[in-house]
């Protein structure tokens, strides 16, 4: 049974559309490794009961003609499902079920995917180890001699299941890194789509200008296919984006030669381990073995970047959770008045991280600050943006480490909130110029923790950076080191 | 900047949250350490730079003003934690 | 002008000037919301035209009604305004009960229309008031604080509805002048079709900013808001009563505090609001969810090409092609209705009769009954056809009076009831001759004493003749007649 849990989504879904394999087969097999997996913490809700009566009801029905039937998937608990209970892992969203699915998560089901339920995630997307859930930290499944260690986050749930074998991909969300830094924790591929390549409709918002969602799987293959179902223009979001969507998984293809990969100075930080330095080094080996020409380019605004993000994420952060309020869904404390109810709501309700960003984002945006703090983080912005523009006349793809550590014991940074930060020094400017980019496991660091490196794309050029993706995984070929310590 | 006691109860009266002396000494403490971290943008010369705010560049999509099907009432009220047959309630609001 | 602008208050150490501006938030007349499908019919059941966008569900988001867009658009064309083809949705943060996204979209920075004005027609000549701007924005939902003692209830069938907000600058003086820019408002939106000008049903509500400053001075003072006025009379009343409050306090020594507050319909006073320390920051800022709206300039002159003819421009057609008064003409484009009832009725008979009988008899009858013109009892084409009869001598003004009243009661066409109830005037010449000769005959004495000087006895002679007639005889023909055979 559980070689099947291990297969990649294509492979899986190969099995069971040719008959090798029953989708009630495979969600058994997946039910029950997570009945097993209680451990990692990496479910807020189940739904498994549900999931054996669909996979029987797709075998029964030969319910077969999506390209993702009988897959069972649990998705970020941030995705809004139909009458399945959503709480963005806030307390503030307890037992809010939503009569509505988000368009997403619907593109999975109408593509014959099966819900496992939905994972656990960072509070509201804001963290970066998954320590900030109402519903405990996540495990990761490698662990560091013995010892437990944050998945990443925001989507830890995610990155921890996928690499655990608990659910045959997912999509998670990225608003400053969410997707890749926890892929590059757990030795999965996560893929950050373009602004506007995914609707964001029925996503429970954290910064509606940086937030996407997009795929994170087992290989490079599995996130192309993920990709191919969830993209795609929606009329009910006003910044999904009206072009053509690719056909990624049937264009994917080795073929980088003559590709000019550009390599950003600005990406050398201090204090970054020599192994990640040394596996970027093999990464630029790699790529000009398949033929691709490298280039040093200059991003000179990177610095500024995480700066810029913890102005502009919170402030719009403050704005899209004032709906947290007790009155419409989710939680309620008592007060005497609407104030009092208001303010021990939402004191009770956020978590600490939570309460920090809506604090900042207030603050940045009230009346005498605004324009020295986010008036000045939107122009910086602009000029992140055209570094990357700039660069992009040169080269068509960007590569970096996706972190500039491996994963880290759990506690180890809670108490510095500007530590924490730091983990999404290489995945911030992405979002903040709107670009696709995707991290791919590329090796080991010397305690046997997965490492992962970085494709930069241009704007919905999504084709390319799987691609080269694709080159460097056949290059790398990574072996997931995932020992079942905890079953 | 930096923020100071009544800042910080300022903040959390505008973003409506109960603040409390344990409160405000841990978030002055983790308030200042962003700030001062964030003030880097100072170094940056933004002279007539136009702010971005969006990275989507197409025209604002303008739906028909068409009413579709309405939800249930009981629909919209499902979730709230306080309701009665017709109504959110919530506590008075005292002027 | 007969008439000088007098309204001055008097206090203590002199005359007052006051000083009126008023933000206006007029509905616009669309099916749907502005940012969402739901229903804005008014008077449906509770929660009963809610959709998730509506109720702030997590993960909703705005997309904009074209017709409102237009509606605006228009709106600010019939103001002469600037129509900017560039404008921006900013948040407007604040919590409150029946705002439930903790924010209303709303245009800040960058309104869809900038300057314009409205001329108004006082007794002392024409004033032009101006326009700052017009924005769109989301109504909010309604708080019901007196059914119950410890609780609100919130229904939020409103919430999101389409509103334009029309920000007039500091130009007016009197509470009259208030009523007319109102009226004024209210009508050209009518000719447009934009707002349907509803107070009852807060189609049509106002803030009211006033301040006062000695006669003379040419500085504004600190102004009160009174907030959400909702009829044109309260508007009044309240300004009066602010304006006294502030006087006294200037006038005592102290110093007005810049304010909101409320208008008490039922003792007739103006009330803070909130007290300082609770002073609002909207923290506005661009919404992430939407996009600018860009307009192109085809778009806006296809509008210019199609609106209707404004009332300024009607007044003046009216004068110059059907001789009005500029009274008369100003009341009969005062509304669109009556209007066009106007022009129906003068189009085949006198116009100028056709304004007398409409502004005297007419509105006699509907004011009385309480009706607006397009309920009126007696139809356009029908008092056009009494007027006619009038005019080509078939009735006299005093017996078309008692058709008139005929009408009212059945809307019947007049010739039928003159026919039937053989009310036409007697105007042959010969027949009447006839009469006036039989009763010189009969009254000789009355006669020698006419002839003798008793001027007076002429009335006599015409009582006769049409007690003779039963009150038919062409009264002007009587007259000649009478005159000859008085020689
Ligand atoms: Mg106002
Ligand atoms: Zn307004």
């Amino acid at each position: 049974m559980s070689e099947i849990t291990k297969l990649t989504l294509v492979e899986l879904t190969k099995k069971i559309k040719s008959k090798e394999l029953s989708a009630l087969e495979a969600a058994n097999a997946y039910v029950s490794r997570i009945k097993k997996s209680k451990k990692l913490n990496t479910f807020v809700t189940e739904t498994l009961d549900q999931a054996l009566v669909s996979a029987k009801n797709i075998d029964d029905n030969n319910l077969k003609s999506g390209v993702l039937a009988g897959a069972p998937i649990a998705v970020k608990d941030l995705f809004c499902t139909k009458n399945v209970q959503t709480t963005a892992s806030s307390k503030i969203l307890k037992n809010f079920i939503p009569p509505y699915e988000s368009t997403v998560t619907s593109k999975l089901w109408d593509s014959g995917a099966i819900l496992l339920g939905k994972l656990n995630c960072d509070e509201f997307a804001m963290g970066s180890s998954n320590e900030t859930s109402a519903y405990g930290n996540v495990i990761n499944p490698y662990q560091e001699s013995g010892e437990n260690l944050v998945p990443g986050g925001s989507s830890g749930g995610c990155s921890s299941a996928v690499s655990a074998n608990l659910t045959s991909s997912t999509v998670g969300t990225d608003t400053g890194g969410s997707i890749r830094q926890p892929a590059s924790f757990t030795g999965i591929v996560g893929l950050k789509p373009t602004y506007g390549r995914c609707s964001r409709w029925g996503i429970v918002a954290f910064a509606s200008s940086l937030d996407q969602a997009g795929p994170m799987t087992k290989d490079v293959s599995d996130s192309a296919l993920m990709l191919d179902v969830i993209s795609g223009y929606d009329e009910k979001d006003s910044t999904s984006a009206n072009i053509e969507k690719g056909d990624f998984l049937n264009s994917l293809n080795k073929n980088i030669k003559g590709l000019k990969v550009g390599i950003p100075k600005e990406y050398i930080v201090d204090n970054m381990p020599k192994e990640i330095q040394t596996l970027w080094d093999k990464g630029i080996e790699w790529m000009k073995e398949s033929g691709a020409i490298i280039k040093n380019i200059s991003l000179p605004n990177t610095k500024y970047a995480l700066p810029t993000y913890y102005i502009v994420a919170p402030a719009e952060a403050s704005s899209n959770l004032s709906r947290y309020d007790g009155v419409k869904y989710g939680f309620r404390a008592p007060g005497k008045d609407l104030i009092e109810m208001y303010e021990n709501t939402r004191a009770e309700g956020f978590g600490n991280e939570v309460k920090r960003r809506i604090m900042i984002g207030t603050y940045v945006l009230s009346s005498g600050y605004y324009d020295a703090y986010y008036l000045k983080a939107q122009q910086v912005r602009r000029l992140i943006k055209n570094d990357f523009d700039l660069a992009f006349k040169e080269v068509d793809t960007i590569l970096t480490p996706t972190t500039p550590s491996s994963a880290f014991k759990i506690g180890d940074k809670t108490n510095d909130p500007i530590s924490m930060y730091l983990n999404d020094v290489f995945t911030v400017p992405v979002n903040l110029a709107g670009l696709p980019a995707i991290s791919i496991p590329a090796g080991f660091d010397d305690s046997g923790l997965p490492l992962g490196l970085q494709l930069i794309g241009k704007s919905f050029d999504e084709q390319t950076i799987l691609n080269s993706a694709y080159a460097l995984e056949e290059k790398i070929s990574f072996k997931s080191k995932v020992i079942d310590w905890w079953i | 900047m930096t923020i100071n006691k009544e800042a910080v109860k300022k903040i959390s009266k505008l973003s409506r949250i109960a603040s409390n002396d344990e409160f405000e000494t841990s978030m002055i403490k983790d308030l200042n350490t962003i700030l001062k971290f964030v003030d880097q943008l100072n170094e940056v010369d933004t002279k007539d730079i136009e702010p971005l705010s969006s990275v989507v560049e197409q025209k604002l999509f303008q739906r028909e003003d068409v009413v579709k099907k309405m939800n249930e009432k009981e629909e919209i009220l499902k979730n709230s934690p306080n309701k009665n047959e017709n109504y959110f309630v919530v506590p008075k609001v005292i002027e | 002008m007969d008439k000088k602008f007098d309204y001055f208050l008097e206090g203590k150490t002199g005359k007052w000037e006051v000083v009126i501006g008023l933000e206006v938030h007029a509905q616009i007349t669309s099916n749907a919301k502005l940012f969402s499908s739901s229903s804005t019919k008014f008077g449906s059941n509770p929660n009963s035209q809610v959709s998730f966008v509506d109720a702030a569900m997590p993960g909703m988001l705005p997309v904009i009604n074209k017709y409102c867009v237009e509606q605006a658009v228009k709106t600010g064309l019939g103001l002469k305004a600037t129509i900017n083809n560039f404008s921006k949705f900013d948040r407007k943060n604040y919590f409150y009960a029946d705002l439930p996204q903790g924010y209303q979209i709303s245009q800040f920075k960058f309104p869809i229309v900038g300057e314009g004005q409205i001329i108004l027609d006082m007794p002392y000549g024409t004033k032009i008031a101006g326009i700052e701007r017009l924005h769109l924005e989301q109504d909010a939902g309604k708080s019901l604080h007196d059914q119950d003692p410890s609780n609100s209830f919130v229904d939020l069938n409103r919430s999101g509805i389409a509103l334009m907000e029309i920000v007039g600058k500091p130009d007016l003086r009197s509470p009259d002048e208030v009523a007319q820019y109102v009226k004024k408002l209210r009508s050209i939106m009518r000719y447009l079709n934009t707002c349907d000008g509803n107070m009852d049903e807060g189609s049509l509500r106002a803030d009211v900013n006033v301040s006062v400053r000695k006669v003379g001075s040419s500085d504004l003072g600190t102004r009160c808001e009174i907030k959400n006025v909702n009829s044109i009379k309260f508007m009044q009343q309240a300004i009066e009563y602010e304006a006294k409050r502030q006087i006294e306090i200037i006038e005592e020594g102290g110093t007005i505090d810049q304010q909101t507050r409320l208008f008490d319909t039922k003792k007739i006073e103006t009330r803070s609001m909130r007290s300082k320390e609770d002073a609002h920051d909207y923290r506005y800022f661009p919404d992430p969810d939407l996009l600018p709206l860009v307009l192109e300039q085809s778009f806006v002159d296809k509008i210019k090409n199609s609106l209707p003819e404004m009332p300024d421009e009607k007044k003046i057609r009216l004068m110059n092609d059907f001789d009005l008064s500029s009274y008369d003409a100003s009341i009969v484009v005062s509304d669109r209705d009556i209007s066009e009832y106007y022009e129906e009725v003068a189009k085949d008979s006198d116009y100028k009769l056709a304004a007398n009988w409409m502004i005297v008899e007419l509105f006699g009858v509907l004011n009385k009954e309480g009706k607006e013109i397009k309920d009126s009892p007696v139809s356009a084409k029908n008092l056009s056809k009494l007027i006619n009869l009038i005019k080509n001598n078939t009735i006299s003004g005093k017996i078309a009076k008692i058709v008139f009243e005929e009408m009212v009661k059945n809307n019947e066409d007049p010739e039928k009831i003159v026919n039937e109830k053989g009310m036409k005037q007697q105007s042959d010449p010969e027949e009447l001759k006839k009469i006036i000769d039989t009763i010189l005959k009969n009254n000789e004495d009355k006669v020698e004493q006419y002839k003798a000087g008793k001027d007076k006895l002429f009335g006599f002679f015409v009582g006769e003749v049409m007690k003779n007639t039963q009150g038919k005889g062409n009264p002007k023909l009587i007259n000649d007649i009478l005159k000859q055979q008085l020689k």
